[in-house]
């Protein structure tokens, strides 16, 4: 099937008091249509500035997208007029955000919230936006959703809030669906029921989906791709199988080895990677996860490693082969 | 909503008998009297203070005069005469036979109500607030989303003016520019109908409500525009515009309204030395011409009145802030 969407070298910097920062460095991948790519990385790691980017939804200044393409149908996102960019934002590619609390205006009610889209790119009245506003609602599970209209964001829940997230960002039927950390500020059960409600809606409207996240768990479910970030670099891809089967970045490793497994019998003690995510005043010589890293060798401070092929449909940014221990190249 | 308006309502109570006691015992320990004369003019005599004294229950004690005063009391004819609870402010010692309340209230003879002295007190507040309103938020919105252009440094400079230099100088810096230098308007003016006499009080007495108006909504735009909320309404298409207009300013707006009620109140306290400077016949200039003469009633009519006009005042505020956001109830 044809890309949706292909970003190709996508670069973006902030300028701060304290020098330039590198938040995206080169990043290139692609999503079919109906297809659900996971970004996954700790926090920090350049993932919600790859996605903003795309949409042109970083401030400006301090930040800046310095190069890359960001093709969509035809189109680079990334130079295309502000009106052709409005015309994409909330009606093609749509998007739902971190913090269910404070994404939402406290001023306006819901409603008004929601129909927002759907009088913006549809042309419809406030009250056939409303309609299709408390159907949505109920599509995504909010009871009594006419009758909720006219409330006011504190009085959902975080859980319900993020529903109502959920319908506001598919009204118009869009081809993708961002998802940045949609689930990190909600408690166990209620990410469980999201995720199941976005995997529900997924097979009912056929939407290709990004989902950030910083915890593979949440990803080995629902993606069918997977990229791994590290300091604004891409440095692993691959499906999701052979992604958890077979990982090879050894970030990828510890971040998987800091994921409790259901299916390992003997109980394994949880992995967790030493030290932080750097922040990149200057593009880095040596690979940036070298400092951390346990099976570092002299050239990894040396050189920053490119993604090489590891395995079919697989690639990794790493010198060492993490399985015999021999360099790759 | 009602209980919490009546509530609110009952507070007044107490605010406007400590406001009363501690104007009336602060005036009465202020040195002289309302008979003292300065001494080039021809003084009162003994016999005739004496009797003024005891028309006006100056000799009784100071206990007294304050509860008939505040309750009421006897007056010198031994009828009882209730106070300022039945809205009897007392009569005052200059303008004989007159009642603080229709010196203040009362409009001269065929005139509308807003030619009394708080009529034009009253219209020059609200045309001060207004030019503050009117100016100042549009000033702080635009400030903020042209921040570090001219534009910004232009306006944070009339700012920085408005907010630390004292009223009267600008009233006379004004004057001098706009009525002595390009005569454009009257300052000695033949009647308070002209409508362009009205101008320069009114900028002078709204203009540090409006700086701060305006440094208030720059601050909260600056707030707003870093919000999770703004980047929502961008994510869906929203054109430029209806971000600003619909999720920023409301937002903006709801922390500046709470400098209103501080506002309403500095506006009272600026209108006594603006209505001097200007020759305004209102109620600032009257109070202030009361206290020069120790005109008791005079004084304590108009601090009553002031006092519950800022407390009003500031209930609307609170009552416009439960309007404004949600978030709030307005419960106990
Ligand atoms: N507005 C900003 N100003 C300066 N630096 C920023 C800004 N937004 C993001 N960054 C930097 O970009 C990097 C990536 O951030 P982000 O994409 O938000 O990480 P995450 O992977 O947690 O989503 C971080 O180092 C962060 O400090
Ligand atoms: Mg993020």
């Amino acid at each position: 099937m044809a890309d949706l969407l292909n970003v190709q070298g996508l670069e973006t910097q902030f300028r701060t008091r304290e020098g330039i920062v590198h938040a995206v460095n080169g990043v290139s991948f692609s999503l079919k249509e109906g297809e659900t790519l996971g970004i996954v990385g700790e926090s920090g790691c350049g993932k919600s500035v790859t996605v903003m980017s795309m949409l042109r939804l970083i401030p400006m200044p301090p930040g800046k997208v310095t190069a890359g393409t960001a093709m969509y149908q035809g189109k680079d996102l990334l130079k295309m007029s502000n009106e052709e960019m409005r015309q994409v934002r909330g009606a093609q590619i749509a998007m739902i955000f971190q913090d269910p609390m404070t994404s939402f205006n406290p001023v306006l009610t819901i409603g008004r919230q929601v129909a927002e889209p759907l009088e913006t790119h549809m042309g419809m009245s406030r009250k056939q936006a409303y309609a299709r506003v408390a159907e949505m609602l109920s599509l995504v599970g909010i009871p009594n959703a006419k009758e909720r209209l006219n409330d006011y964001p504190h009085q959902f829940s975080g859980g319900m809030r993020q529903r109502v997230m959920i319908a506001m960002a598919l009204t118009c039927n869009p081809q993708i669906l961002i998802a940045d950390e949609p689930t990190t500020a909600l408690d166990v059960t209620i990410q469980a029921q999201i995720v199941d409600l976005v995997k529900r809606l997924r097979d009912e409207l056929g939407m290709a989906i990004i989902w950030i996240t910083h915890d593979l768990g949440i990803v080995a479910g629902l993606a069918e791709r997977v990229n791994v970030m590290y300091a604004g670099y891409v440095i692993e891809t691959a499906q999701v199988k052979p992604l958890y089967a077979n990982p090879q970045h050894p970030y990828t490793i510890g971040l998987l080895g800091s994921l409790p497994r259901v299916d390992q019998r003997e109980r394994r003690r949880l992995i967790s990677i030493e030290g932080l995510p750097p922040v990149l005043y200057q593009k880095p010589t040596l690979c940036p996860f070298a400092p951390r890293c346990v099976y570092k060798v002299e050239r990894c401070m040396q050189e920053n490693p490119p993604l090489m092929q590891v395995g079919p449909d697989h690639f990794a940014a790493c010198w060492v082969d993490t399985a015999t221990g021999r360099m790759r190249a | 909503m009602s209980t919490f308006l009546i509530r609110r309502f009952l507070w007044l109570i107490p605010v406007l008998f400590v406001v009363a006691t501690i104007t009336f015992f602060l005036m009465h320990a202020a040195p002289g009297g309302p008979w003292d004369r300065d001494t080039t003019a021809r003084q009162v005599d003994a016999k005739t203070q004496k009797l003024l004294s005891e028309y006006y229950g100056l000799d009784k004690p100071i206990l007294m005069q304050f509860t008939s005063y505040v309750f009421g009391g006897k007056n010198s004819k031994g009828q009882f005469v209730c106070g300022a609870v039945c809205g009897n402010l007392g009569i005052s010692y200059r303008m004989k036979g007159l009642t603080i309340q229709h010196y203040l209230f009362a409009p001269p003879e065929d005139k509308p109500f807003w030619y009394s002295k708080f009529g034009y007190s009253l219209r020059l507040g609200v045309y001060a607030l207004l030019f503050a309103i009117v100016v100042g938020i549009p000033a702080g919105i635009i400030a903020a989303l042209k921040q570090n252009t001219w534009i910004d440094y232009l306006s944070l400079f009339i700012v920085t003016i408005g907010i630390s230099v004292p009223n009267f100088v600008i009233a006379l810096l004004l004057i001098l520019i706009f009525a002595s230098g390009l005569g454009w308007v009257s300052i000695v003016p033949n009647s308070w109908d002209q409508v362009d006499v009205w101008i320069l009080p009114a900028v002078v007495l709204g203009f540090g409500t409006m700086a701060r108006t305006a440094r208030m909504t720059r601050a909260s735009m600056l707030e707003v525009v870093r919000q999770d909320y703004v980047r929502t309404a961008r994510s869906k298409g929203l054109a430029e515009r209806v971000v600003v207009i619909r999720h920023m300013i409301k937002n903006a707006l709801i922390p500046v309204v709470t400098i209103l009620g501080p506002a309403l109140a500095g506006l009272v306290t600026g209108s006594f030395i603006i209505e001097s400077i200007f020759g305004f016949p209102g109620m600032g200039r009257a109070y202030v011409t009361a206290i020069g003469q120790r005109d008791y009633s005079m004084i304590m009519g108009t601090t009553l009145v002031y006092a519950l006009l800022v407390a009003l005042a500031n209930l609307s505020v609170d009552i416009m802030y439960g309007f404004l956001d949600p978030r709030i109830r307005l419960t106990d």
